[in-house]
């Protein structure tokens, strides 16, 4: 499919430190995108530089055929929603919402109306004559969404939406938020530093570090498959153990770990990885708990509850730190237990060179 | 045109334009007095220093502006404690009303400072009558009374200061004080202090400036003693203009001087770390009698302090030549006021003084604002320079200005940027114009800098263009720092001494120099009924400029 935004080759650096460095990505009409990253790690800039509030020191952004790198956010026709709102504090709700449809010349009954539309959308219908500071947090946010979506921008910008937020709304504000722009269909860039967030309101994920795009692909793609170690361990719970590689197997390759030989899954298009020190990181339900000569030996030294299952904290005589998956009253704290990959640790055991960071 | 190169152009043109109004007449005045109509001459400055009354006015203006801070100290740091810490009954208007004298004139609190404990005030005249005295108990001459005067109007400056800063204290700090097991002693050195000392460096600073260039109090009472402003005002009044140049030229060196000082050393960390938790609460007196003591000394310091303020409304009332030796007027009436509205020749210095505060007072916000939002977003040198031009007046005593403002401007030469202003209408409101924009623009940089810059982004984005951003957004979100910014430049300008005295012309008179006269022509009455008219407009300008009655900053 043609990309509807697409971003080649972004570059902007504030004096000495590079902010967004080479960052190169596209976006399908009515896909929504998470930028997710550490805080530092350029995704603020990557939306400053999309809604045009900073100029590129190189690259493009393009809408379709148009070239917007150089066009004024005036002009720019990209809705954004910051992460405190930026709602003008002297106007009521109505006057917010109708802003920008002013700036296009729409005026009397037709604002109105579409004000209300905006604001129904929204959930919000009849709150017009409202100041914005008698409104609750959740409630700011939506207006500021329907104030973003009112003049029918091609492009939503959003700020870590779900930032300013009490964590008992969030979840809640994150369905309501990705249904409505699932509704409206727009196109939407939004920045994040919270996987959960990433992983339920993006299609796909663009992750970045240092500015730089580390993987961009879909929550799944990029739990299954992480390029590197950064990603897969900014994504999803992990840990990491260093092992030895020995040699590949017929589908994976055979590592020494804590004096134990296991046999990791190659991903399909994956090098085969030379003997010598490597990183295995591995997902809690990638290792059960279990005794057998290939065991790793380990104390419980930690468990948190969630419920269903727990995860287990396991320190092994190495010094290293592995969490396991299990029942939870498998075992108890304190106890000595071994670890065994899971039967269905496909995709759960990922081996990265042990330079590479 | 681009839009960077209009900002340049707007930055270029109001630098030039504070060049020309700040800096310029004050470089004419410094070389005036050493280049005269004979060339260069070091003659003036020799005569300076050699003569003893100069050294002893340069000596006299130092020495009492130390004092005033002193006595300014220990007359407002307990009642910002008194009043900031302790629950008083009635502690609330009592706020209030201690802080009254901020927005009075200084000549008003002469003249009421006159009518109370002048040789025929009511004090003097009180005790003469108890202790069946012949003469009046003392004489309100010197420097006695103008540090009298100077206490009671600048203790204002510290109350204000500390007690803000009293309530911006964290109370969880004291707390944990407490709880460390510091006693109330230790807590007010090692906590309370350290965070106070900001704003005591501040207070201490306002007031040794203001005391320097006082000119209302040493000109009314000074009497054989004199301070550098009133013996300026005196060589010029014998002639001597260009030792009234070096005399000026000293006063400013040592303005200066104390500014660079004080900030040299009032530097430090301060209440660092922001604030999260909430003020520390009120102390509240439980034992009857303690809390009667705090009661009684809270009120009657208040009332002492303003009770000056009281005096002038009541001979406000006194009708002319009624009042002689009884300690308290015979008669009254309203006739004063009506001669006020009705009479052309007392009406005209009213209607000069709104005028003349206005146009200065529009030119000043004018200024003030273009300067706050070219500076918003962006520095360069061009726009540090205009920031500290904007301050310099602040540190300038205002007979300098004055000087300075009727040097430049009493010679026609349009080439050298001088036109003659002295004599004209436009004199007095150029003159209170440059003295107020430093306060005006404080006010309003502060106003500018407060803007959430995402809400011009967000406008941005919503289509709207600079100018469309400017009359919804900022505009409407900078009305309270620019009608705060009006409103101080306003009262300032309205009630202003200091300047008008060595520029005015006969027929714009302003009510400070029609109070002089009237209190020289022995209308007592008529004058205190300017003072009180001055006192309300510039109480209610401020109040309006405060956000109103409702959301006053002196309301706690």
């Amino acid at each position: 499919m043609t990309p509807f935004l697409s971003v080649e080759g972004l570059s902007k650096r504030f004096d000495r430190t590079v902010a967004v460095d080479d960052v190169t990505l596209s976006l399908t009409r009515g896909e929504m995108l998470a930028l997710l990253g550490p805080s530092g790690s350029g995704k603020t800039t990557m939306l400053r530089l999309l809604a045009g509030f900073e100029t590129p020191d190189a690259g493009r952004i393009r809408v379709e055929a148009e070239d917007v790198t150089r066009v004024e956010p005036v002009h720019r026709r990209f809705g954004m929603v910051f992460q405190h709102y930026a709602l003008f504090p002297h106007l009521d709700a109505g006057e917010n919402v109708g802003f920008g449809l002013e700036s296009l010349g729409v005026r009397g009954a037709e604002l109105a109306d579409r004000v209300a539309r905006a604001l129904a959308l929204v959930d919000l219908a009849g709150i017009e004559r409202r100041r914005v500071d008698q409104l609750s947090g959740g409630q700011q946010q939506r207006v500021a969404l329907a104030r973003a979506l009112a003049p029918e921008p091609r492009v939503l910008l959003l700020d870590e939406p779900l930032s300013n937020l009490d964590p008992t709304l969030r979840e809640r504000t994150r369905r309501e938020i990705r249904d409505l722009i699932r509704r409206v269909g727009i196109t939407t860039v939004l920045v994040t530093h919270e996987q959960d967030e990433a992983f339920d309101l993006g299609d796909r994920v663009a992750v970045l570090r240092s500015g730089r795009l580390e993987q961009v692909g879909t929550p799944d793609e990029l739990y299954a498959a992480p390029a590197n170690r950064f990603v897969a361990g900014f994504v999803g719970r992990s840990s990491m153990i260093p092992v030895a590689v020995l040699g590949p197997t017929e589908w994976g390759t055979r590592v020494a770990v804590e004096g134990a030989e296991w046999e990791i899954e190659r991903p399909p298009g994956h090098p085969v990885m030379l003997p010598g020190p490597a990183v295995l990181l591995s997902r809690p339900e990638a290792l059960r708990l279990g005794e057998d000569d290939q065991a790793i030996m380990g104390t419980v030294i930690a468990r948190r509850f969630t419920g269903p299952s727990s995860f287990f904290t396991v320190r092994t005589a190495s010094g290293a730190t592995l969490e396991v998956v299990a029942p939870p009253t498998a075992v108890r704290t304190g106890e000595r237990v071994g670890i065994l990959p899971s039967r269905r640790a496909a995709g759960g055991l990922h081996l990265f060179p042990a330079e590479d960071e | 045109m681009t839009r960077r190169g209009a900002g340049g152009l707007a930055v270029g043109l109001l630098l030039a334009v504070l060049l020309w109004l700040v800096l310029y007449p004050l470089v004419l005045v410094l070389a005036e007095g050493v280049y005269g109509p004979e060339g260069w001459t070091l003659e003036h400055v020799r005569q300076f220093v050699g003569r003893p009354t100069e050294m002893r006015a340069l000596w006299g203006s130092l020495w009492i502006s130390v004092a005033s801070v002193a006595l300014a100290a220990l007359l407002g740091i307990p009642l910002a404690f008194l009043l900031g810490r302790y629950d008083l009954p009635g502690g609330r208007a009592l706020g209030g009303l201690v802080a009254l004298p901020a927005v009075l004139p200084p000549l008003v609190g002469v003249v009421a400072f006159l009518f109370l404990y002048g040789e025929a005030g009511f004090v003097s005249l009180l005790l003469m009558r108890l202790l069946r005295l012949e003469e009046p108990p003392w004489r309100l001459e010197g420097a006695g009374a103008i540090l009298l005067v100077h206490a009671y109007s600048m203790y204002v400056y510290f109350y204000l200061l500390v007690r803000a800063a009293l309530v911006s204290l964290d109370g969880s700090q004291l707390e944990a004080a407490a709880s460390l097991g510091a006693g109330r002693w230790r807590t007010l050195r090692r906590v309370v202090l350290p965070h106070l000392k900001p704003a005591l460096a501040g207070a201490a600073l306002l007031t040794f400036m203001t005391a320097l260039g006082s000119f209302s109090a040493p000109y009314v009472f000074g009497g054989g003693f004199r301070v550098m402003p009133t013996q300026i005002v005196a060589t010029r009044l014998n002639g001597e203009n260009q030792l009234a140049m070096v005399e000026t030229a000293s006063l400013t060196a040592l303005a200066l001087l104390a500014l660079l000082l004080f900030r040299s050393r009032s530097g430090g960390p301060g209440s660092a770390g922001g604030r999260k938790g909430a003020g520390p609460a009120r102390i509240v007196i439980r034992r009857p009698l303690a809390r009667l003591v705090a009661g009684v000394v809270g009120w009657g310091l208040t009332l002492l302090l303003l009770l000056p303020h009281l005096t002038l409304v009541l001979v406000s009332f006194v009708p002319v030549g009624t009042w002689t030796t009884e300690p308290l007027p015979p008669a009254y009436t309203v006739s004063n006021y009506v001669a006020l509205v009705q009479d052309p020749v007392r009406v005209r210095p009213l209607v000069n003084s709104i005028w003349l505060a206005t146009v200065a007072t529009i030119a000043a916000v004018a200024i003030a604002l273009a300067a706050a939002l070219l500076n918003a977003r962006r520095t360069s040198g061009p726009r540090r320079a205009i920031e500290a031009l904007l301050a310099l007046p602040w540190a300038v005593p205002g007979t300098v200005f004055a000087i300075a403002l009727a040097t430049a401007f009493s010679v026609r030469e349009p080439l050298a940027g001088r036109f003659i202003l002295v004599g004209t209408l436009w004199i007095l409101p150029l003159a209170y114009l440059v003295r107020n924009l430093p306060i005006t623009s404080r006010a309003i940089t502060s106003g500018v800098r407060a803007l959430d810059p995402s809400l011009d982004e967000a406008a941005a984005s919503l289509g709207a263009g600079r100018r469309r951003t400017l009359v919804r957004v900022t505009m409407p979100l900078l009305r309270p720092a620019l009608l705060a910014g009006a409103s101080l430049a306003f009262v300032t300008a309205f009630g202003d001494f200091v300047t008008s005295i060595m520029l005015y012309t006969y027929d714009t008179r302003p009510i400070s120099l029609e109070i002089l006269s009237s209190l020289r022509q022995a209308d007592v009455g008529v004058a205190a009924a300017y003072g009180v008219v001055l006192m309300l407009v510039s109480a209610a300008v401020f109040v309006v400029g405060s956000g109103g009655p409702g959301r006053g900053g002196n309301a706690g």
